[in-house]
């Protein structure tokens, strides 16, 4: 690597470009939200910014606050499900046959490249009251309830099959998001499975360890890094979910991003849409801040 | 999984039923961690089969509810929607210029961390992935009040393709920093001393960029440019925000179609679209397996 002071005039071809873009259409956009979400609005069409703290006052309000709450609960529970599941996936493929890696891997990720909105539409198919989740759970009900007529057993488990709701309901929207980040979570978990010593495994069961144990403190404990990033990978872009919550949740399950939006198409009330907009980043900045201090603390901890 | 591959033969030569049991890491073997990744995959695969085979629907109201016979006529009237063409050439129209846009800006972003030192480097790389980590949302509402301050809404009266540019540039805005990101990662494996080699057998500055880091970087400009390019076209909220009303994308009509009904000719639309991103995937797939056979 070179000094800039080096060679000057093509330190400065490669720079103006990339900082004068990231100046005009992001920092700049962004101090605008900032100035905004002190503002009023002061007509119809024009915004002042008055400096006033009340639309980050009102983010205090029960109804904000709940919001807030339930999309925290949507993400951790989406996080969680895509953690276990991708871990699970990820072993399998990590652990398969060399030449079936590429492959397994591909299967997994090929939804990731397929558009978002058409992925969220083909929910809509699927989770509908005459969906076909609802279909297959009727399918069951119907051979479960055969049989337990043929034993005698009738109206156990109802006279008719009562069809689920998932659209606007919180599961739909569960559904819906694992459905979107289950591919992010396997990467990570999966490129630190690749990075495992596998001798390690061998000496703890050379060494007593039984194969659950082998598994939970020495094969987790060895991946936790691809787990955290895998974490923070799905919580994230989660957190901001617009579509799945819009689509599937029907207006009954928002999320901060659905409230955000709405100030901005239908209330038009634009500071307190900015200040929303900037809590939600603050979120998001907090959570990332607390990932680098892990990973500085990890790399130490490894120095050491 | 050296061991494994040792047993290999020897399972060949017994009779399948007395297969040995997995051994203690070979979870791909275990049958209840297979069922899981099936499990996975139906997950995943499921929905996207369902839409396709239901493009073929004949059925006219609620066509996503009882399947009532097979027939094409859906994709000949999503073809015949003039709006919804329009919409789907905006989108393409907009991908190719963003990609473009994108490799440029990404190449001299990824040279510029790769090549210098300079003061506030550190802070220079945050602003760098900030687009990337930031939420869709913050940066959707950003652009669109950077728009409107800037009096840039009605770009959406000029004439065709210059009523995109506020998508593009929004788009080149979110997608470059992959693009810079990917290329960065490929000219990390650069050899630092086939530069030097160059420089004492006498090549300028140019020639060294045109022959020697150019070539080297080009399966990271090709990954990055697929990147892009399917980023842009898969973006629903960030242009929902930057778009008028006669600038509509591809996501942005489906969305608006899906508000107002759920029809097969959504379905058909969209098998189009998934199998187009479908052959970019395989030809970027095919790519990058090429680029590494050629670097061994």
């Amino acid at each position: 690597m070179e000094d800039w002071r080096k060679s000057p005039s093509s330190f400065t071809a490669f720079s103006v470009p990339p900082l004068l873009w990231l100046l005009a259409f992001f920092l700049f956009p962004l101090a605008i939200v900032w100035l905004y979400s002190f503002g009023e609005n002061v007509s119809l069409v024009d915004i002042e910014t008055t400096w006033t703290p009340d639309n980050y006052i009102r983010i205090f309000q029960p109804e904000i606050i709940s919001l807030f709450w339930r999309t925290l609960w949507l993400t951790v529970i989406t996080t969680v499900i895509c953690l276990v599941t991708g871990f699970l996936v990820a072993l399998v493929i990590a652990t398969a046959k060399p030449k079936w890696k590429p492959l397994l891997l591909l299967v997994i990720m090929l939804p990731f490249w397929t558009n978002l909105l058409i992925r969220t539409y083909a929910l809509l198919n699927i989770l509908g009251t005459r969906g076909r989740l609802n279909d297959g759970l009727k399918w069951l009900w119907e051979g479960t309830n055969k049989v337990l007529n043929a034993i005698g057993l009738e109206g156990l488990i109802g006279a008719k099959f009562i069809p689920i709701q998932f659209l606007g309901t919180q599961g739909g929207v569960i559904f819906g998001l694992v459905y979107i980040m289950l591919p992010f979570s396997v990467l990570p978990i999966y490129s630190a499975l690749e990075r495992l010593d596998k001798s390690y495994l061998e000496a703890s069961m050379d060494l007593g360890a039984g194969q659950i144990r082998t598994f939970f403190y020495v094969l987790v404990p060895m991946v936790m890094t691809g787990v955290i990033t895998a974490a923070i990978i799905t919580f994230v872009p989660t957190l901001g979910q617009f579509l799945t919550p819009d689509l599937l949740g029907r207006g009954q399950v928002d999320m901060i991003a659905n409230v955000i939006e709405r100030q901005f198409k239908k209330a038009n009330d634009w500071p307190f849409g900015s200040a929303l907009s900037l809590f939600l980043l603050y979120i998001t900045f907090i959570l990332l801040a607390i990932r680098s201090i892990y990973d500085a603390r990890q790399s130490r901890r490894e120095k050491i | 999984m050296s061991g494994a591959t040792g047993q290999v033969p020897q399972n060949r030569s017994t009779p399948k039923r007395r297969k040995e049991k997995p051994g203690p890491f070979e979870y791909s073997r275990k049958w209840s961690l297979r069922a899981v990744f099936i499990a996975a995959t139906i997950f995943l695969y499921a929905p996207i089969i369902v839409l396709i085979i239901f493009s073929f629907n004949n059925s006219r109201r609620g066509g996503n509810v009882v399947w009532r016979g097979f027939t094409t006529k859906y994709y000949a009237k999503a073809f015949g929607n003039e709006d919804l063409m329009l919409a789907f050439t905006n989108s393409l129209t907009i991908a190719v210029v963003a990609t473009v846009l994108s490799v440029i800006l990404g190449t001299i972003t990824a040279i510029l961390l790769w090549r210098f030192r300079f003061p506030f480097k550190p802070a220079f790389e945050g602003v760098v992935a900030l687009p990337i980590v930031i939420p869709e949302i913050c940066m959707g509402v950003s652009l669109a009040m950077f728009f409107s301050a800037a009096g840039w809404l009605e770009t959406g009266d000029r004439t065709w393709p210059f009523n995109l540019t506020n998508i593009i540039i929004a788009h080149t805005t979110f997608c470059f920093p992959f693009a810079a990101m990917i290329i960065r990662t490929r000219l990390q494996s650069f050899n630092r001393e086939l530069e030097e080699a160059a420089r004492d057998l006498g090549a300028s500055e140019a020639m060294m960029f045109r022959d020697i880091i150019l070539p080297h970087m080009r399966p990271g400009i090709v990954a990055g440019a697929l990147l892009a390019f399917t980023l842009s076209l898969d973006d629903f909220v960030i242009t929902f925000f930057t778009s008028g009303p006669n600038t509509v994308t591809f996501p942005v009509k489906v969305y608006s179609m899906v508000r107002f009904s759920v029809t097969p000719e959504i379905n058909a639309a969209s098998t189009i679209l998934i199998l187009l991103t479908l052959i970019l995937t395989i030809m970027a797939v095919r790519f990058q397996s090429f680029g590494e056979d050629s670097a061994k």
